[in-house]
């Protein structure tokens, strides 16, 4: 069997209509080419940048800020005091929501507080309940917070007792400025109450948890306490 | 003279227009009028040629046993037009603004303007009736085998339909602004933050940002008043053009004819 000739990259060696000398590869062709390459360019143009604009909020970086909600001899250590915060400027009510906050009791709160946190006074709760962002509240008869969408239950400490919730309530960083409690950025928990990044409820932080629900560069948690 | 020629509709006999009479006026004004309509279209139709498209859309032939259960499909779309003419009404008098003017226009529009009410109860109920309309036409084209060959790519057409009417739904109840409306709609994002991996950024999409804030309602209404219309409105265009095309099919009940010649063979 004769070996296959390699076909020649010339237009004009392969007979091709409209071929010039020299050319690999046809007027024609390179038309049609570069007509497509200025349509996907010109559409590049606008959808990508609409895309990013869409998209954007994803990626950018919030500043977390602190909150005065009163002074440090207003809150017991074995029942809370509700105080609101905003947690989204500019839409007034709707932006705003409740923390419930208590001093820290070394009877009841025995988890360890991580490096750098050791001097923490104060246990702020979150309202956001963690089956699907309902708002807790904390029914100081049962010492309990009863979620009303979907029965969701959590102990004094904010850990889940009963009902759908995956984790326990989020909490808030506290710290103390010139005698006034400060409220500052969210932190989540889970069952141990190891703090995480906030993750939205519904995403549970146990086990592999943390790697299917992962962090978000919108909000993370707090580095240190002098942030 | 018009050149146009559109098939004979099924008349019956007696209300069929009668030859002129000998003796009577040559043309009536009202021969005059029609004449001049049919001129009007027949002008249109030498320059774009429309009315072989529309034969070709409106004549179509039937299955023998077409019964009520094929109307579902237009039922739905009718549904979606009604939604999308009232809809372009209400964004007259809607405002997208979270601080408490999405829910000072909503009260507007019901309690003040003219017919207001009744336009926004029409968006409202007959988003409802819209989605039973889709459940139903998907339950008829199941149980008549009608999503078979060739017809799976109508199908599929029709089930992004389904989900994007979802999408209506969900974007469209968070618009009125009430108290209902807000806890839904943080409880349905949650909802999409429960999908591993992609959940989280899903929700931060939704809400654009982190929690629910100042652009969160602007960026539903967006979402609910254009981009989903716009493509709910292509595909129905695609799946009519597929419907128009491969023609409906018999109701499963019936049994196919043979061929008359087949049977004088076999007789």
């Amino acid at each position: 069997m004769p070996k296959k000739q390699a076909k020649s990259n010339y237009t004009a060696d392969r007979g091709i209509p409209g071929a010039f000398e020299g050319e690999t590869v046809t007027r024609r062709r390179f038309m049609v080419g570069s007509a497509h390459a200025t349509g996907a360019i010109a559409t590049s143009a606008f959808l990508l940048p609409a895309l990013g604009f869409a998209l954007g909020p994803i990626f950018e970086e919030h500043e977390q800020r602190w909150q005065a909600v009163g002074g440090v001899d207003d809150f017991p250590n074995d029942s809370y005091v509700p105080k609101t915060i905003t947690i989204a400027d500019n839409i007034g009510q709707t932006g705003k929501s409740t923390v419930y906050i208590r001093k820290r009791n070394p009877q009841i709160d025995t988890e360890p507080l991580p490096k750098g946190f050791e001097d923490e006074q104060f246990v702020a709760i979150s309202t956001r309940c963690m089956h699907l962002g309902c708002p807790v509240k904390f029914v100081s008869a049962a010492e309990r917070f009863i979620c009303p969408c979907h029965g969701g239950v959590y102990n004094f400490r904010g850990e889940v007792d009963g009902g759908p919730p995956v984790r326990p309530l989020d909490r808030f960083y506290t710290r103390v400025r010139n005698g006034q409690l400060e409220v500052g950025p969210r932190f989540s928990v889970n069952s141990e109450l190891d703090r995480f990044s906030p993750r939205d409820p519904g995403e549970p932080l146990d086990g592999v948890g943390q790697y299917l629900y992962p962090s978000r560069p919108s909000i993370r948690k707090l580095d240190s306490p002098e942030d | 003279m018009p050149k146009l020629k559109v098939p004979a509709p099924p008349i019956p006999e007696p209300l069929k227009p009668r030859p002129r009479r000998p003796g009577a006026p040559k043309q009536k004004p009202l021969d005059a009028a029609a004449d001049a309509g049919a001129h009007v279209v027949d002008w249109v139709d030498e320059r774009t040629s429309l009315s072989g498209g529309l034969r070709w859309m409106m004549f179509r032939k039937v299955p023998k046993g077409t019964n009520w259960f094929y109307t579902l499909g237009s039922a739905t779309m009718f549904a979606f037009l009604s939604q999308a003419v009232t809809g372009v009404f209400l964004a007259m008098y809607y405002r997208p603004d979270a601080a408490g003017g999405a829910y000072e226009s909503v009260r507007h529009i019901n309690d003040d303007v003219f017919l207001g009410e009744f336009v926004h109860g029409m968006h409202k109920w007959g988003s409802s009736v819209m989605v039973i309309l889709v459940f139903l036409h998907m339950a008829r084209t199941f149980f008549f085998g009608a999503y078979k060959y060739p017809r799976e790519l109508n199908w599929v057409i029709g089930v992004a339909l389904l989900i994007l009417t979802m999408a209506m739904s969900f974007t469209g109840y968070l618009l009125p602004f009430d108290q209902r409306s807000y806890w839904a709609t943080i409880v349905g994002v949650n909802i999409n933050g429960t999908g591993p991996l992609v959940g989280p950024y899903l929700s931060d999409f939704l809400r654009g940002g982190a929690e629910f804030g100042a652009t969160t309602l602007s960026r539903f209404y967006a979402i609910h008043m254009m981009l989903i219309p716009g493509a709910i409105g292509a595909l129905i265009g695609a799946h009519l053009y597929l419907v128009a095309k491969l023609g409906t099919t018999a109701p499963p009940w019936l049994k196919a004819e043979t061929a008359e010649e087949l049977r004088e063979e076999r007789a």
